[in-house]
C-alpha cells in the first residue's frame, strides 16, 4: 500500500484539526483558572491569580487529592493482581466457560455506572453489613478497573511465544521463577499501560464513588462536584484541572519510554 | 549468556518445599488453572454478580408510598410500568440514539487520527501524539463538561467561530450532549483503534500494494477487517459510558433527560422502580456484548 | 393549616403499613426515646447537608464555623454534602449520618420512614431565639412533635433579564401562559417539588380548581398542574438545580426568565441586567431543617450541633455563606442588617407570601378527608412525564 503525498497531507491536517478540537475546551479551562468572574463568564472580564492562591490554600483540596490518589493506587494494585491472574488463565488454557469469563470481566465497565453504584451500595450495606469507607470505594473501583489490566496483559500474552516459558521450565526453573524472570519482564509495559488506564478511570470516577463513599470521605471528583455547587468557589476547580493535566504528562511520558525501549530490545 | 546462568542459580536457591509445590503444579494443569482463576473469579462473582443479582431482584419488590419502606412481596408492577410507560420508552429510545451517535461520531474521528499516529507519524511524533491524546483524560469529567457548557453557550466561543459563517451555536440540547459525551470518551475510542492499527503489520499492507491493490482496496479489504475488533472495543466504552450517563445531560442537555436521570431520581424514594428502569440499559448492554463477543472485541479494550 | 386529625390518621396509616410489611429495618423510634437530658458527648458527629452549610475552612480558610464547634464541644465533625433532596434521602437512609440538614421536600419523607427522631427542643437552648413563624410547621413537625430545627429560609423568586422581558413582570404568567414569547429561554427548578410552583399559579388564576395548599393536590388538581407544566416544557431552555448553572445561563442570555434564589440575584453581574420579584401570586420557598437520625451513633454531639448552628454567630456565618435568610433575628447583628434585609429576614409580611416546601402525602395536608391527595412518589412520576 502506498499512500500518496496528498492523502498523507490530508490525514495530517485532519489530525491537527482533531487535536485543536480536543484542546479547545481545555484552553477555556486554562483561561478560566485566571478569570476574575466567579461564574466563569466568557469572555473573562479580567484576569487574576486569586483562584490559584485559593487552590494552594485549600486543605480540603489537598485532602481530597490524597484520598483520590490512595483510592486509585489501591484499586490499581488490586486490579493489577486480579487482571494478570485472569489473563494468564485465559491466554494459556482452554476450559469450559471461558467465553463467559471473558464477558464477566467486561461487565463492570460495560454496565452503566449508576447501576454498578446502586448495586454495590446495596450489597455492601445490607448484604455484607459493612460501613461505607475509603475501602469500599477501592473495592468498587478495583472491580471495574480489572478489565483494563486484563486486556493489556491479554494482548501481550497472546502475542508472546509460550516457547520461552517452556524453555525456562525445561531448564529446571520452577513456575514462580519462570513467571518472575521470563514472563513478568515481558509484561512490563502492558502492566504499566493497563495500570495507568486503571488509575485514570478510578481517579476521575464520580457516579460509583458517590454511592460507595462513606461520610467524610471525599475524592477529588466529589470535591470538584461540591465546589461547583458552593457559592463563589467554582473557578478553583479549573486550577485543579490545569495542574492535573500538566502533571499527568510525567506518567504518560514514562509509559511511552518504557514501551519504546521494549520495542527496541 | 549471563541471563541464562542466573536461572539455575535461582532454581537451586528455591527451598525444597516450594520446589515440590512447583513440580506438583506443573503436572496438574487443572490445579494450576484453578489457582489462577480462584481470586479474580471469587472477586467478580462475589462482589459484582451477587450485588447485581440482588439489585435485579429488588426490581420485583415494591415500596410503601408513605414510608418509603421496601416491601419484599414479589410483584411485576414496576417492571410492567417500565415496559408500558410512555415516558420510559421515549427516554430509552433517546438514550439509545444518543449512545449510537456518540459511538459513530467518535469512531469516525478516531479512525484518521489513529491511522496517522500508527502508520504515518515518526516514532518520536507518535509518542508525542499519544501523550497529546491521553492528557485531556486527566482534566476531570466535570471540568470538561462545564467547559463545553461555556463553549456552546449563546455568547460562547462556538458562536463566535460560527457567526462569520452565518451559523449559530447548537445551544444546549441533544446535539450539545452528543458533542460533549463524544469529547469525553474520545481518548477511550482512539486508544484501542491505535493499538489495533499498530498490530496490523506494515509488510501485509505493502504486500497488498505490491500485488496491485489500490490503496482504497487495501484499506477496505485488508485493514478494515483486521480493525473491526478494535473498533468494537472502542465502541463498548463510548456506548456503555453514554448509556449510563446522567451528569453531562444535566449540564449541557437543556431540558432533556436520559435513562440515567430516571434511575438517579428514583434511587432515593423508590429503589425497586430505579432497579426496574436500570434493567433497560443492562439488557441493551448484555445484548450488545453477546453480539460482539464472537468478533474477539472483548480482548481489545 | 393542617388538621390534627389528618396528621393522626396519616401516622396511623404509617404504623399500619409498617406492621403489614413486617420488614421494619427502620421502624420509627418509639416516642419514649426522646431524651430528657443530654449525656456525655461522644467525640464525633457526622453531618449530611447542602453544600455550604458545614464549612470547616478546608475550602476557604475565611469560612469556618465548624472549628469553633469542635473546640467548644470536643465533637469532631465529619460531613458530606449532597446535590438534591432525593440524593439526601438516599444517603441518609444508609444510616451513616447522625444529623441531616433537609429541605421540606425531604423532611416528611424522613419522618414517615422513621429515619429521624423526635426532638426535645428544651435541650436546644438557642431554639428560643428562632423566628416563631418557622417553628413547629408542617415541614418540620408532625402532630405537634418537633422533628427539625430551622436553619434558614428563602423564596423561589422570579428572575428576568430587564432588556428582554418587557414590561417588567409582576406575575408568574411570563413563565406559564405567556412563556411562548421567550421560547427556549425559559428556565425552571429541576425537581418534582416544582409542581407546587404551578399549583401556586393555578390557585390564583384557576379558582374553580379549589386549590388551597399547593402541596395538597388531588388527582384532578395535579393533572391541571401537569398540563400547565407540559405546556411550559415546550418553551423551557433548560431546568436547573445547581446555581452555577443558573447564574451562567442568565449571564450569557441562554435563559432570560425563570425561577431563582435571592443569592443568585445577588451574585449576578451588573452587565447581566437582571431583576427579581416575588410575584403577586406568592411563591414557593424553603425552610431547611436540622434533624437527628433515629439511629444516631452520637446523639449528644448531634444535639450540641443543632444548638450551635442556631446560635446567632454560627447561624449568621452559615446562612450568610449560602445566601439565605437566617433562622434567628440575632444573627443579623453578625451578618449585617443590610445583608439580612436583602434576604427579607424576619419580614413576616414577606414570609407570609411564601408557601414553604412540604412533602406531599396521601392524607391531604389541607385537611380534606373526602379525597386522597397525590403523594411525592406520584409527583416524581409526574415530573419525569412532564420532562419527557
Amino acid at each position: 500500500m502506498r499512500l500518496s503525498r496528498t492523502s498523507k497531507w490530508i490525514l495530517g491536517v485532519v489530525t491537527i484539526v482533531t487535536l485543536a478540537i480536543i484542546y479547545l475546551p481545555l484552553s477555556v479551562v486554562l483561561v478560566n483558572s485566571f478569570n476574575t468572574s466567579k461564574n466563569m463568564a466568557w469572555p473573562p472580564p479580567g484576569l487574576t491569580l486569586d483562584w490559584w492562591q485559593k487552590a494552594s490554600n485549600s486543605s480540603g483540596l489537598m485532602a481530597a487529592l490524597s484520598t483520590s490518589v490512595m483510592v486509585a493506587l489501591g484499586a490499581t494494585a488490586i486490579a493489577l493482581v486480579l487482571g494478570t491472574l485472569l489473563s494468564m488463565a485465559l491466554a494459556r488454557y482452554k476450559f469450559f466457560g471461558k467465553q463467559a469469563v471473558s464477558l464477566l470481566v467486561v461487565l463492570p465497565i460495560a454496565l452503566p455506572g449508576i447501576v454498578t453504584g446502586i448495586a454495590l451500595n446495596n450489597a455492601f450495606r445490607t448484604v455484607l453489613g459493612w460501613n461505607l469507607s475509603i475501602v469500599t470505594i477501592m473495592v468498587a473501583h478495583a472491580t471495574f478497573c480489572i478489565v483494563t489490566v486484563y486486556n493489556n496483559v491479554m494482548a501481550r500474552l497472546t502475542r508472546m511465544h509460550p516457547n520461552l516459558e517452556e524453555a525456562s521450565a525445561d531448564l529446571g526453573a520452577g513456575l514462580w521463577t519462570t513467571f518472575r524472570l521470563v514472563t513478568f519482564p515481558q509484561l512490563g509495559s502492558a502492566l504499566f499501560a493497563g495500570g495507568l488506564l486503571a488509575f485514570a478511570l478510578s481517579f476521575d470516577e464520580i457516579v460509583v464513588t458517590t454511592f460507595t463513599a462513606g461520610s467524610g470521605v471525599q475524592t477529588l471528583p466529589i470535591w470538584i462536584l461540591e465546589n461547583m455547587f458552593r457559592p463563589n468557589q467554582a473557578p478553583v476547580v479549573n486550577v485543579v484541572a490545569v495542574v492535573l493535566v500538566v502533571v499527568s504528562v510525567i506518567p504518560i511520558y514514562f509509559a511511552q519510554r518504557l514501551a519504546g525501549s521494549e520495542q527496541r530490545r | 549468556m549471563d541471563k541464562y546462568s542466573a536461572l539455575p542459580k535461582q532454581g537451586v536457591e528455591t527451598p525444597a518445599l516450594a520446589r515440590r509445590i512447583s513440580t506438583l503444579l506443573y503436572s496438574k494443569v487443572k490445579l494450576r488453572l484453578t489457582l489462577l482463576l480462584a481470586a479474580p473469579l471469587t472477586w467478580l462473582v462475589l462482589v459484582y454478580i451477587a450485588a447485581l443479582l440482588a439489585l435485579l431482584v429488588t426490581a420485583l419488590y415494591s415500596v410503601d408510598s408513605y414510608t418509603s419502606q421496601i416491601q419484599t412481596q414479589l410483584t411485576f408492577k414496576n417492571v410492567l410500568k417500565v415496559l408500558t410507560g410512555q415516558v420510559y420508552q421515549t427516554v430509552a429510545l433517546r438514550t439509545l440514539g444518543i449512545a449510537l451517535l456518540v459511538t459513530i461520531v467518535d469512531t469516525l474521528i478516531a479512525l484518521p487520527i489513529a491511522f496517522y499516529m500508527a502508520k504515518i507519524a515518526s516514532p518520536r511524533l507518535q509518542r508525542l501524539l499519544v501523550i497529546a491524546v491521553l492528557m485531556p483524560l486527566w482534566a476531570s469529567y466535570l471540568v470538561k463538561a462545564y467547559a463545553w457548557r461555556s463553549v456552546l453557550s449563546n455568547e460562547g466561543i462556538m458562536q463566535w467561530l460560527l457567526r462569520p459563517l452565518g451559523l449559530d451555536t447548537p445551544g444546549y440540547g441533544i446535539t450539545a450532549t452528543i458533542i460533549t459525551l463524544g469529547y469525553l470518551w474520545l481518548p477511550y475510542v482512539i486508544l484501542p483503534i491505535y493499538a489495533g492499527l499498530e498490530r496490523v503489520p506494515n509488510s501485509l499492507l505493502e504486500a497488498s500494494g505490491d500485488l496491485g491493490a489500490k490503496t482504497s482496496t487495501t484499506l477496505r479489504l485488508v485493514m478494515l477487517p483486521m480493525l473491526v475488533p478494535a473498533i468494537i472495543a472502542g465502541s463498548i466504552f463510548s456506548f456503555s459510558l453514554t448509556m449510563g450517563d446522567y451528569i453531562t445531560v444535566n449540564i449541557v442537555g437543556g431540558a432533556n433527560q436520559m435513562l440515567g436521570n430516571l434511575v438517579a431520581t428514583n434511587v432515593g424514594n423508590n429503589l425497586p422502580l430505579a432497579a426496574a428502569i436500570a434493567l433497560i440499559p443492562v439488557l441493551i448492554m448484555f445484548g450488545y456484548l453477546t453480539a460482539v463477543r464472537k468478533t474477539g472485541a472483548l480482548e481489545n479494550l | 393549616m393542617i388538621s390534627k386529625t389528618a396528621m393522626k390518621l396519616s401516622a396511623l396509616t404509617a404504623a399500619a403499613a409498617l406492621a403489614l410489611t413486617g420488614c421494619a429495618s427502620a421502624t420509627p423510634s418509639p416516642t419514649s426515646t426522646v431524651p430528657t437530658a443530654l449525656g456525655k458527648t461522644e467525640g464525633t458527629v457526622s453531618l449530611l447537608a447542602w453544600p455550604g452549610y458545614v464549612e470547616d475552612g478546608s475550602n476557604d480558610p475565611a469560612y469556618d464555623w465548624v472549628s469553633k464547634f469542635e473546640d467548644q464541644t470536643g465533637c469532631m465533625v465529619t460531613s458530606k454534602s449532597y446535590g438534591t433532596s432525593d440524593e439526601a434521602t438516599s444517603l441518609f437512609k444508609t444510616g451513616d449520618y447522625d444529623v441531616v440538614a433537609a429541605s421540606g421536600d425531604a423532611t416528611l419523607r424522613l419522618i414517615a420512614s422513621g429515619d429521624v427522631a423526635e426532638l426535645n427542643t428544651d435541650l436546644i437552648p438557642s431554639y428560643a431565639g428562632v423566628y416563631d413563624f418557622l417553628k413547629a410547621k408542617p415541614w418540620n413537625s408532625v402532630d405537634g412533635k418537633v422533628y427539625g430545627v430551622p436553619h434558614g429560609y428563602g423564596a423561589n423568586l422570579l428572575m428576568y433579564k430587564k432588556d428582554v422581558v418587557k414590561p417588567a413582570p409582576t406575575s408568574w404568567d411570563v413563565v406559564f401562559d405567556k412563556s411562548s414569547a421567550y421560547k427556549g429561554k425559559v428556565t425552571a427548578y429541576d425537581s418534582p417539588i416544582y409542581i407546587a410552583d404551578a399549583a401556586v399559579y393555578l390557585m390564583a388564576h384557576n379558582p374553580e380548581l379549589n386549590i388551597t395548599d399547593p402541596y395538597a393536590l388531588d388527582e384532578t388538581q395535579l393533572q391541571a398542574a401537569i398540563d400547565l407544566l407540559k405546556a411550559q416544557r415546550v418553551n423551557v431552555g433548560e431546568y436547573w438545580s445547581d446555581y452555577l448553572k443558573e447564574i451562567q445561563a442568565f449571564e450569557t442570555g441562554d435563559s432570560v426568565v425563570g425561577t431563582t434564589w435571592q443569592v443568585i440575584v445577588n451574585s449576578m453581574s451588573a452587565k447581566a441586567k437582571v431583576g427579581a420579584i416575588l410575584p403577586t401570586e406568592g411563591a414557593t420557598g424553603w425552610s431547611d431543617s436540622w434533624m437527628i437520625s433515629s439511629k444516631a451513633k452520637s446523639p449528644n454531639c448531634a444535639y450540641k450541633w443543632l444548638d450551635y448552628i442556631d446560635s446567632p454567630e454560627a447561624n449568621a456565618a452559615a446562612t450568610g455563606y449560602f445566601g439565605e435568610a437566617p433562622a434567628t433575628a440575632a444573627a443579623c447583628e453578625f451578618m449585617g442588617q443590610d445583608v439580612c434585609d436583602s434576604y427579607h429576614a424576619g419580614d413576616e409580611a414577606y414570609a407570609a407570601k411564601i408557601y414553604y416546601w412540604t412533602t406531599p402525602i396521601a392524607n391531604c395536608l389541607d385537611g380534606r378527608t373526602d379525597v386522597e391527595c397525590t403523594d411525592y412518589a406520584r409527583w416524581t412520576e409526574a415530573w419525569q412525564e412532564i420532562k419527557g
